[in-house]
């Protein structure tokens, strides 16, 4: 009988699930030799970017959040801090913590789901967390409190978890209530032993050891562990570049197989998300996240993109520290109602924040009549998509002299959900496709 | 009564275009998810498209219908289906993203991936089936449509409820009323005194005004509730100083699909 790795064949994954979104993989082999390998996006359009015209600048962060229910915090601070730039409002201090408080929840929530969700069962070779309930019942039931927790945070501070309405260009529409964000702090210390058992479950996973150097490309800030803002670094270069010349960064292209966009800058693709961050930043880190990274093996610069799940646990230790630090710095300082009325006049800017999976940016341009006359989004999946699918041409012909065609078939999907891609955002992903020169072997995947 | 009497109710849940915010919406009932799976074996997400032999007693369907290819295989699940339940405002009337109607598909390709990309997509043969964008549908545009749980994100409250009721043997029931009146019941004083507008006058309520509550207004992303005086409403807009064209953009925030399509509820 002919060995997987003899043969020719074609691995297609179709609609690759427990990512976010719709993507397929399909790869190609003949005599054991990699002939292609793509990563197919084939998500649904929906046009943000051409529909947003004619909006105010209050619409558009609150329309825009709907890009994507995961990341809708994120869409909503990066186009707030764009429909700013562009018609001039600065928002007050308060304003700031909220909207970095809000962020932090949704650092939380993302990388817990994440971690719990959609990566962990590959490691206990299960289809779906759902059959874990079953087996491994106090780690899921760990999972459903943290991820409540995280909920719980970004309704208090936003209003509600989903699509919050609190925040608005130029201020907070209705500030937390204060012995709700002192429940809340309170919720995360006693959380704090839960956090250390999810890095403790991460310490037992065996992450696949393959490594290809890449361009990491995240926010940096002089004072803080970048997250809500910062200028723009890349591992290839010297010194930063402004958010403001972010096209010049992501230079986006299109190609026949991905309704998302392309990006490369220095090199022929770069990796953005919290790879990037914890490898561009790392002594800013909380000491606790550090002490972390150490535990789980995490020496930057890590090129290992299966780590990436490791480098969001590290930033699950430094989120909950940072947020209970700054939860009692809001507490101390008071909060207060705030005029936010702005007025719509012509202008353009751009904004950027770090989301759950990355580098975010928007870019609006208002009319004479202060309505939205251009937008432009361009999102951490499309970013990493091309990063992607070179590290799949490189891996797939590691993996093939020894691996048969399920485990290699789950390597790359594994992979892929490691980048924790959000393909809602990106088009703005995953069936895995084995595509081969012969007859298609056995049942689809 | 043993479990192994009678095999539990299979549900499945298939996304379409949208943001998945109402299926994260649905995992954000922590917790009742682990109580939901011991009542109804809940057929995985995605995983469920490979399963074709499969029937479901109810089909959840999250976003809205784009491209035939999707059309089709939302004709598959309803063939499928005992309940087939749109999930979500993408579902239940486009959502947002409806908007996008009112302008031809070859501009809207042309404004987000550029002339030459669009060019590129209306010539070379290869690019067809990933972008053949139709336009944005409901599903009930599609197929028939059992229940409706409306918003933007869907109300967990309003899943269990209907889950419940589906699980009992009831017919789930929303009550047709306006936001206005559970705003109303949230003491929240009306933003139109305010100088602000709303849209939860002629909005199907169901949300508890959870927008209006935390200092915003209503967008209507929940629907316009049937019968509702939109002449009414837009006048009442007009003399708080709107434009006829500012009107037009409001509803077509959530609601634009109800300008190009009729539908009785």
């Amino acid at each position: 009988m002919m060995s997987d790795n003899q043969r020719s064949y074609t691995i297609e994954v179709n609609h690759v699930t427990r990512v976010e979104g719709h993507g397929s993989i399909r790869i190609n082999t003949r005599e054991g030799v990699v002939e292609d390998v793509k990563l197919c996006i084939v998500e649904a359009n929906r046009f943000f970017e051409a529909f947003v015209r004619g909006m105010g600048p209050e619409e558009i962060p609150w329309i825009v959040s709907r890009i994507c229910g995961i990341c809708c915090v994120g869409h909503q601070l990066a186009s707030t801090k764009a429909v700013e730039a562009a018609i001039g409002v600065v928002p007050g201090a308060q304003t700031i913590e909220l909207r970095k408080l809000l962020n932090l929840s949704q650092f939380l929530q993302s990388h817990v789901l994440h971690v719990y969700f959609l990566a962990v069962p590959d490691f206990f070779g299960a289809p779906s967390v759902l059959p874990l309930a079953k087996t491994h019942t106090e780690v899921v039931k760990r999972a459903l409190a943290l991820k409540k927790l995280a909920n719980d945070f970004t309704a208090v501070v936003g209003g509600r978890t989903l699509h919050p309405m609190a925040n608005t260009v130029g201020g907070w529409r209705k500030v937390p209530d204060k012995d709700a964000l002192a429940a809340i702090r309170k919720r995360l210390l006693d959380a704090l032993p839960e956090y250390e058992a999810t890095v403790d479950l991460v310490s037992t996973l065996e992450i696949p050891p393959y490594e290809r150097d890449t361009e990491y490309v995240s926010l940096t800030h002089p004072d803080e562990y970048a997250l809500y803002d910062g200028e723009v670094r890349g591992s290839d270069m010297d010194g930063t570049a402004s958010v403001d010349s972010y096209l010049s960064i992501c230079n986006e292209f299109t190609v026949a197989h991905s309704t998302t966009k392309w990006s490369k800058w220095h090199r022929d693709s770069y990796m953005v998300g919290a790879l990037a961050r914890v490898n561009n930043n790392f002594a800013q880190l909380h000491p606790k996240a550090q002490e972390t990274a150490q535990k789980l093996g995490l020496r930057v610069p890590c090129v290992n993109p299966y780590m990436n799940n490791v480098a969001q646990v590290v930033e699950i230790v430094h989120c909950a520290y940072e947020s209970i630090a700054l939860i009692e710095k809001v507490l101390d300082t008071g909060l207060r109602d705030e005029d936010f009325t702005v007025t719509p006049k012509a202008g353009q800017g751009a904004g950027a924040t770090e989301v759950p999976r990355g580098l975010l940016f928007h870019d609006y341009t208002f009319g004479d009549d202060g309505r939205c006359v251009a937008a432009n989004a361009v999102i951490p999946t499309s970013q990493n998509i091309n990063n992607i699918e070179r590290d799949m041409k490189h891996f797939v012909p590691l993996m093939l002299p020894t691996m048969s065609q399920k485990d290699l078939t789950l390597h790359m999907e594994m992979l892929l959900r490691a980048y924790d891609p959000c393909i809602s955002c990106s088009v703005h992903m995953l069936d895995v496709e084995f595509v081969g020169g012969e007859e298609h072997p056995g049942e689809p995947c | 009564m043993k479990d192994t009497e009678k095999p539990k109710p299979k549900i499945a849940f298939f996304d379409f275009a949208g943001c998945e915010g109402c299926q994260l919406a649905l995992l954000n009932c922590e917790d009742v998810v682990l109580d939901l799976l011991e009542l109804v074996d809940i057929v995985e997400f995605r995983e469920a498209l490979s399963e074709k032999a499969h029937r479901y007693d109810i089909s959840f369907i999250e976003g809205s219908i784009n491209r035939e290819e999707d059309a089709q295989r939302l004709r598959d699940i309803r063939a499928r289906s005992k309940y087939v339940v749109a999930l979500g405002a993408c579902a239940c009337m486009g959502n947002v993203q409806a908007r996008s109607n009112f302008v031809a598909p070859a501009e809207n390709f042309a404004v987000v991936y550029g002339e030459e990309a669009r060019n590129r997509v209306q010539t070379d043969r290869e690019y067809w089936p990933l972008w053949a964008h139709t336009r944005v549908r409901s599903v009930d545009e599609v197929v028939p449509v059992d229940y409706q749980l409306r918003g933007c994100p869907m109300i967990p409250e309003e899943f269990l409820s209907l889950v419940k009721s589906l699980l009992a043997g009831s017919i789930p029931f929303f009550p047709p009323k306006p936001v206005c009146v559970e705003c109303k019941m949230n003491c929240n004083e009306c933003v139109f005194d305010q100088g602000r507008t709303c849209m939860g006058q002629v909005t199907y309520a169901g949300c508890n005004a959870v927008c209006i509550n935390n200092g915003y207004v209503c967008d209507g992303c929940r629907g316009l509730l049937p019968g509702a005086n939109l002449d009414a409403h837009r006048q009442l807009l007009r003399e708080s100083g709107l434009t006829d064209a500012q009107i037009e953009s409001r509803y077509r925030l959530f609601c634009s699909q109800a300008e190009t399509k009729h539908t009785g509820q």
